[in-house]
Order: structure tokens, then C-alpha cells, then sequence
């Protein structure tokens, strides 16, 4: 999670991740791409959205960590990067309480 | 005048205690290292980043509160578009990011013509996805789905679906539009970083702004990975 000999006293910031890493993410991205797509097609009723995004979020997230090399960042990184997502979560709650609890309305 | 400033740069650097002698070209001089200024940058750019997902966040949010008013439009509106070209494209700007993280190893292993590829395949690739969305821009456009006055499209088996198709469509254009608004500046970027790599700016103690390039790159691959489920495969 934290890589101590990036931080100072160290001149280059090197941290290399072996290449067969990426092709690993790739592939797992790929396969999850298939699943998105597979999934769609069955009827799910109102899980389909839920299932879609949970897919989404997963994707998401290894792209966060090994692509964007989250994974080794220094803890600092993974506070803004996981208080961008909790302010977001705040923005979606606060809203979704109030429209999607409108029963008696028209819609 | 220029001696002036030479005397007082290296008299400065004499006694600063990180120094071991070696001065990178690129270590800015309030930086002790390149590890530090790796790390400030990063950083700086994932708050750039942070801003961006409360951003399109924003638009997500709305997108969620019109399709539970409106769940039958948006399901005609996702009727209309070809999921067989969204997923292709999916494709294309997942391997654009692979591209694109092999392009940052290779700064950091000073592969100088290697990461010049890679990226101009990440530049190929965005391209092929930007180009696909405007020929599904011209197919939707012909089709009278353009919001606004151009919006000509009745939906036959439920004429009272129009109205919400055409919310949905906005939705469509506003999305995908500052997606592929960010792709195009992302290219510019992209041309620009082609150029600094092939000069041979970049190693392995130097390789920031390709790093930073990737994290962009890769937060515009994260909003279409949200984007195709909602707007394809409703």
C-alpha cells in the first residue's frame, strides 16, 4: 500500500511493476466487459442496473490501482482518492433520499 | 547578470543537505528530489482528478434521477443505440489505456522508442474511438434523435414515450459529448508527450508527466466504463 523509499532522502521516484501486470488488468477488464454485456441480456428486473453498475464499480477500481499505480502510492494519494468517492457517495445519498422517495407523486 | 544568478543558483544548491551532487535537468528547485516532486505531482493531478469525478458525478446523479422517472423512455432511448458498436469501442479505449500504462513503464525504463509507440498506438486508438462516436453522432442525427429543433423522432409503438426519449437522448449528447471532449484534449496531450518522449525528456527518475498523462487517460476510460452499461444496455 505504502512505499516508504519513494518519500524523500531517495532521488528517483522508480517503482516499476513487472509488464505481465498490465496484461493481467487487460485481461481481467475484458473479461468483465463480456460479463457487463452478458449479463444485460438477462432479465434481471431491477438488479440489472445494480448488477451493471457493481460490474462498473469493480472495473473501476483495478483500473484505480494498477493502472493508475494507486496500489503504490504514497497514503496521502489514497486519501484523495478515496474522499473524492465519499463526497461523491455524499452528493448521491443526500439526493437519492429525497427524489427517490417521492412515492405520492405523479411519476 | 547571468554570472550574477549562476553564483547565487549554485551557492543555494551548496548548501542544501539533499543534494548528493547531482542536479536533475527537470527537479524544480523547490523540490529536494525527484522522488518529492513525483510525489507532488501525483498528487496534485489525482485532486484535478478528484474534481473530475464529482464533476461528471454530477451529471451521473441527474442521469439516475430522470431514468427513475422516466424507466420506459430510457429504455426505448437505449433501444436506439447499436450495443454492438458501444461494446466495440469499450474494446478500443480499454486497450487505448493498456497502451497508454505500457507507454508510463516504459518512461520509467527509459524505452525511448518503445514508449514513443505505445503512445501513438494510445493516440490510434483514442482516435478510433472519438471517430466511431461521430459516425454514431451522424446516424443518430439522421435519425431526427438530435435534441433541441432538430428532434424529429416519434417513437411509433408509444408515442407518448417521445418526450422522455428525447430527455434521454440529451442525456445521451451531454455525456458522451464531454467524454469525448476530454478524449480530444487527451489526444492534443497525447501529440505533445509524443513529441517530449522522443526528444528523450524522459527515465526512470523522470517520468511524472507521462504518469500523470496515464492517470488522466485512464479516468476518461473509467467514465465511458459507466457510461456504456447506462446509455447501451438499459
Amino acid at each position: 500500500m505504502q512505499d516508504h523509499e519513494n518519500y524523500s532522502g531517495h532521488t528517483a521516484p522508480h517503482h516499476a511493476a513487472p509488464l505481465g501486470m498490465y496484461f493481467a488488468v487487460f485481461a481481467a477488464l475484458m473479461v468483465l466487459t463480456v460479463i457487463t454485456v452478458w449479463v444485460s441480456r438477462i432479465d434481471l428486473g431491477a438488479m440489472n442496473t445494480a448488477v451493471a453498475m457493481a460490474i462498473a464499480i469493480v472495473k473501476a477500481t483495478v483500473v484505480i490501482l494498477w493502472f493508475m499505480h494507486v496500489i503504490h502510492s504514497p497514503r496521502m494519494t489514497w486519501i484523495v482518492v478515496i474522499s473524492s468517492f465519499l463526497w461523491l457517495a455524499v452528493m448521491f445519498v443526500f439526493f437519492f433520499s429525497d427524489y427517490l422517495t417521492r412515492g405520492w407523486n405523479i411519476y | 547578470m547571468s554570472e550574477d544568478a549562476t553564483l547565487s543558483h549554485s551557492a543555494e544548491h551548496a548548501s542544501e543537505p539533499h543534494t548528493h551532487g547531482h542536479h536533475h535537468p527537470f527537479l524544480q528547485h523547490h523540490f529536494e528530489d525527484m522522488g518529492q516532486q513525483h510525489e507532488a505531482s501525483t498528487l496534485g493531478m489525482w485532486f484535478f482528478v478528484a474534481q473530475e469525478i464529482l464533476f461528471f458525478g454530477g451529471i451521473f446523479c441527474a442521469y439516475f434521477i430522470y431514468r427513475e422517472m422516466y424507466p420506459e423512455a430510457w429504455k426505448a432511448g437505449s433501444h436506439h443505440q447499436n450495443w454492438q458498436i458501444g461494446a466495440a469501442n469499450t474494446i478500443v479505449l480499454i486497450g487505448s489505456s493498456l497502451t497508454m500504462a505500457l507507454a508510463v513503464w516504459g518512461a520509467q525504463q527509459a524505452k525511448r522508442k518503445f514508449t514513443t509507440l505505445m503512445l501513438i498506438l494510445t493516440l490510434v486508438l483514442g482516435g478510433i474511438f472519438v471517430g466511431v462516436k461521430g459516425y454514431e453522432y451522424a446516424e443518430h442525427i439522421h435519425e431526427g434523435l438530435f435534441p433541441g429543433s432538430m428532434f424529429t423522432f416519434v417513437q411509433q409503438d408509444a408515442p407518448h414515450l417521445t418526450p422522455g426519449v428525447h430527455l434521454f437522448m440529451t442525456f445521451y449528447f451531454v455525456m458522451t459529448g464531454l467524454h469525448a471532449l476530454h478524449m480530444i484534449i487527451g489526444a492534443g496531450l497525447l501529440l505533445w508527450f509524443i513529441k517530449r518522449t522522443w526528444r528523450g525528456d524522459f527515465g526512470p527518475e523522470y517520468y511524472s508527466p507521462v504518469e500523470i498523462m496515464g492517470l488522466y487517460w485512464h479516468f476518461v476510460d473509467i467514465v465511458w466504463i459507466f457510461l456504456f452499461p447506462l446509455l447501451y444496455l438499459v
